[in-house]
């Protein structure tokens, strides 16, 4: 599909949406797979929408769906979250697996990345065994014949009893067998492992037992029931009467109970036996592998040695030259001062006030805070740019393969602040925008590292919109600007330690799989670039618009004049000018908003170096955006995010104070 | 040699060597006869003594016991209560360098189950000399070295659908790749970063060396 096209196609759409139009009635096809084999790509070849793809695991943290038409009918199609196996560890795969066990799918399309069947057939196995209406699609199937894969997709498809369908969803090759064979699939119905006679002997006692019904087999819910997952209780709870119920659990806790290791042990160690003895005979691997300059970049990116520089060049080029320096200088100067100041604002400004006759209306628009002059203004002319070449590095970046490499190489480090190099994925991101950064924090695995995470990116992480404008600040000022990054890493440090100190729970545990490196397509690049900033702005835009009709409300009935009052104190306690309370007032809409207010302050010289760089720290602590407010609320709850961003505005104040006063005392002028 | 000899030897090597005893000789059988006559012991009064190549049979034979007791305990998972009696049976087994074989397999270990010492084979030696453990957790490999899984050393649920999501299961093959600044492996066809706690839970049966214990059963 052209660039244009999907373009086109999602114009209307956006993305990221829960869902976009089909009803409940249409029949469901799950998509269903381990992270990172294309299960998103091969989605959006059977439905024509589009959901980001990348080069990393745990991309899709939402469960998107669309509409499939065939010649037969139309289908909801719905990609999940990336699952390992049926036993789910992290939200996501809960997730999924929830889909797999309640909806009653039409078919069950699991994707197996082909060069890595070994390792994902097992999957296969446990789907076919609970009676899902399943087909396998052995995608990648040319990288899989690229190294010397061979598999008899026929064979297996025997041996199975389920379809086996040779797809490559990059091209689009095997697609349409694949949507041939949705509607003629029946729920499997061969049990092809054995778990061993103790595993055997409970699942057949406790399969007696439990009543028959619709949905996976009775085999699966014993075997969910030995494995003591929650899912299966909870079926068992609400489906079993309670005499019948204790009995089987009694019978699950004395089969475990004979057993030495978990009954995830017995059934992975079955589940590889099973699946080696099938391969044996459908498929043939190469002995050598594959160690060409690809690998060898990737294990130079892996050594610290080389890997930190490069690390740093990263930051350099991307976030600092690419962002920083065109973004937000270059774009933002040409689209502020040539298009706005020259074609934009003065004939508006004077259309405006050719119709509306008064002034008070007119302020709406294109006063000091109008909708036009200082909304759409900061929308378009700061917001965009920054946004936009932020995403653009970061899709680079993301398709390289480079960020779990980045992430191996800062585990350790991350350990000290009770996270795992996983976390850097959303930490980056939220260098871009920390509301879609608190989203991602659902691919960590425990509860207590996604509230460490989401604390320090509403704390910490400036995002790009307020880094562009607080490196435009404080332009000339190189000493204040290290000031401003080196209290940040502090607080950083401090408050993610001191977290991690607190808060109860087991210590993080890192795992990660490392994509090859590739190179990236534009046309992806361009895509993800453009759906991101749509997304963005979409939250964004809107809350520009309503800042500036909330400021000018609030300037009307003096209710605006009120709380600058009331902040004045605060503002003077960290030593700032009475004037720089309009612009924390801004930053309780979004942050950047509020640094861009001071601006102006800093263009009439209303501010010294240090109350600068005093102002620009409390203002990045602050809690970034109301948008940033509602997802924390979404991912947290109320109670939680509540909790925080208290603790964020006392910590945002004494942040600046403590800054003030070191200085101060130091006797530093910046 | 026949069992009854290797058993009268061990009993034998225990009372001279491990416990010191003096020499004496309640019962004159069949085995000490045998024994005599292949010079592995010599009359000493009115008991036995251990000639020195005796002595090397005798130790090898408490080794190869002791070495059956870790088997059938830290493998097989037995019962301490019949430990003793099968290991007997057992330790007539190890011959043609299984023993070294076995050994291997259990990483060279230094006590038997009741803690007394295991008798060092060569193998234990040539392992502490070249640094080598054919057994080892992951995170004590060498990068670059293949092996397979043999033993996940945990029973925490969460690390074990880990370990099975990378495709660590029992007999699964590996390759270590780096140890720093995180473990990273490769498994089929891909890689993997992990952290040194789940590093230290997958036991690895490295290759190096391994035509050494393997070429003496061949032969």
């Amino acid at each position: 599909m052209s660039v244009t096209r999907l373009l086109t196609k999602m114009a209307g759409s956006g993305c990221h949406v829960e869902d976009a139009g089909p009803g409940p009635t249409l029949p469901k096809v799950l998509v269903v797979g381990s992270p990172n084999v294309g299960k998103s790509l091969l989605f959006n070849r059977l439905t024509g929408r589009y959901v980001t793809v990348s080069n990393y695991p745990g991309t899709t943290v939402d469960v998107s769906r669309g509409v499939l038409k065939t010649a037969d009918g139309r289908y909801e199609v719905v990609d999940t979250p990336g699952m390992y196996s049926l036993a789910p560890i992290t939200d996501e795969e809960r997730v999924s697996f929830s889909l797999l066990v309640q909806q009653e799918a039409r078919a069950v399309i699991h994707v197996i990345d082909a060069k890595n069947i070994q390792r994902m057939l097992g999957l296969s196995l446990q789907l076919a065994e609970a009676g899902l209406p399943l087909i396998v699609a052995l995608n990648m199937a040319d990288e899989a014949r690229g190294l010397g894969v061979r598999i008899d997709a026929a064979k297996l498809q025997e041996t199975l009893g389920v379809p086996v369908v040779e797809t490559v969803a990059t091209t689009g090759r095997g697609i349409p067998e694949l949507i041939g064979q949705i509607s003629a699939v029946r729920p499997a119905t061969r049990v092809l492992t054995n778990y061993g006679a103790a595993l055997e002997e409970a699942v057949v006692s406790i399969v007696e037992i439990l009543p028959g019904g619709n949905g996976i087999s009775a085999r699966t819910r014993a075997l969910l029931l030995l494995q003591e997952e929650e899912e299966g209780l909870a079926w068992l709870r609400q489906n079993v009467e309670l005499a019948k119920a204790e009995r089987v659990l009694r019978l699950a806790g004395r089969a475990r109970c004979a057993l030495r290791h978990s009954v995830h042990y017995y059934a992975a160690i079955a589940l590889k036996a099973r699946v080696e003895k099938i391969l044996a005979d459908c498929a043939t691997f190469p002995v050598a592998r594959a160690n060409g300059v690809r690998e060898r970049l990737s294990r130079m990116l892996m050594r610290p040695v080389i890997g930190v520089p490069v690390l740093l060049a990263v930051l350099y080029a991307g976030l600092y030259k690419f962002v920083g320096s065109f973004g937000a200088g270059v774009l933002v100067d040409f689209l502020q001062e040539t298009v706005f100041s020259g074609y934009i604002t003065p004939p508006v400004t004077r259309f405006v006030e050719a119709v509306i006759p008064w002034p008070m209306l007119q302020e709406l628009f294109v006063g000091e805070y109008g909708i036009v002059t200082l909304g759409i203004r900061y929308a378009v002319a700061i917001i965009l740019p920054i946004v936009s070449t932020f995403f653009i590095a970061f899709s680079i970046l993301e398709d390289s393969g480079y960020l779990p490499r980045m992430a191996m190489l800062i585990d350790r480090a991350f350990k000290k602040i009770g996270l795992t190099g996983r976390a850097v994925i959303p930490m980056v991101l939220g260098f871009g925008c920390d509301t879609m950064a608190t989203m991602v924090t659902r691919t960590l695995e425990t509860r207590r590292e996604k509230i460490i995470l989401t604390l320090l990116l509403a704390l910490t992480i400036p995002c790009s919109a307020q880094i562009g404008v607080i490196l435009g600040l404080l332009q000339g000022r190189p000493a204040a600007l290290l000031t401003w990054a080196g209290f940040m890493v502090v607080v950083f440090v401090a408050a993610g330690g001191l977290l991690s100190r607190v808060l109860p729970g087991e210590g993080p545990s890192f795992y990660m799989e490392l994509p090859p490196l590739r190179v990236p397509s534009f046309g992806n690049v361009a895509i993800k670039t453009y759906t991101r900033v749509v997304w963005y702005f979409k939250e964004v835009f809107p809350l520009f618009i309503l800042a500036s009709l909330f400021i000018w409300v609030g300037r009307f009935t003096g209710l605006f004049d009120l709380l600058i009052k009331g902040m004045t104190p605060l503002v003077n306690w960290i030593g700032l000018p009475d004037q720089a309370s309009t612009a924390f007032l801004f930053g309780f809409f979004r942050r950047d908003y509020g640094a861009a207010g001071l601006y102006d302050l800093q263009k009439s010289g209303a501010l010294n170096g240090n109350q600068l760089t005093v102002a620009v720290i409390t203002i990045t602590l602050f809690l970034p955006c109301v948008a940033q407010f509602l997802i924390m609320k979404k991912e947290r709850g109320m109670k939680m995010t509540l909790l925080m961003s208290g603790a964020i505005f006392v910590l945002a104040f004494s942040g600046g104070f403590a800054a003030n006063t070191l200085l101060n005392l130091l006797g530093i002028t910046l | 040699m026949n069992s009854l000899v290797e058993e009268a030897l061990e009993w034998l090597y225990l009372r001279e060597v491990e416990r010191r005893e003096e020499p004496e000789s309640p019962e004159t059988g069949r085995a000490l006869e045998e024994a005599l006559a292949l010079a592995l012991v010599e009359r000493v009064g009115g008991g036995y003594r251990l000639t020195d190549p005796g002595r090397t049979a005798g130790r090898d034979v408490v080794r190869r016991h002791r070495l059956a007791e870790c088997l059938l305990r830290n493998v097989v998972r037995e019962e301490p209560e019949y430990l003793h009696e099968d290991a007997c049976r057992f330790e007539h087994l190890f011959v043609h360098g299984l023993d070294e074989h076995i050994c291997v397999l259990l990483g060279h270990p230094r006590k038997c189950p009741h803690g007394r010492p295991i008798p060092p084979g060569l193998c234990c030696e040539r392992a502490v000399a070249d640094e080598i453990k054919e057994i080892t957790p992951l995170c004590d490999g060498r990068p670059g070295v293949n092996g397979t899984v043999v033993y996940l050393a945990t029973r925490k649920r969460r690390e074990i659908q880990k370990m099975m999501a990378m495709g660590i299961v029992p007999g699964a093959q590996i390759q270590l790749i780096q140890r720093s600044p995180s473990y990273v492996f490769q498994s089929g066809y891909s890689q993997f970063a992990i952290d040194r706690p789940l590093a230290a839970v997958i036991i690895v049966h490295w290759e190096i060396g391994r035509g050494r214990g393997y070429l003496a059963v061949a032969e």
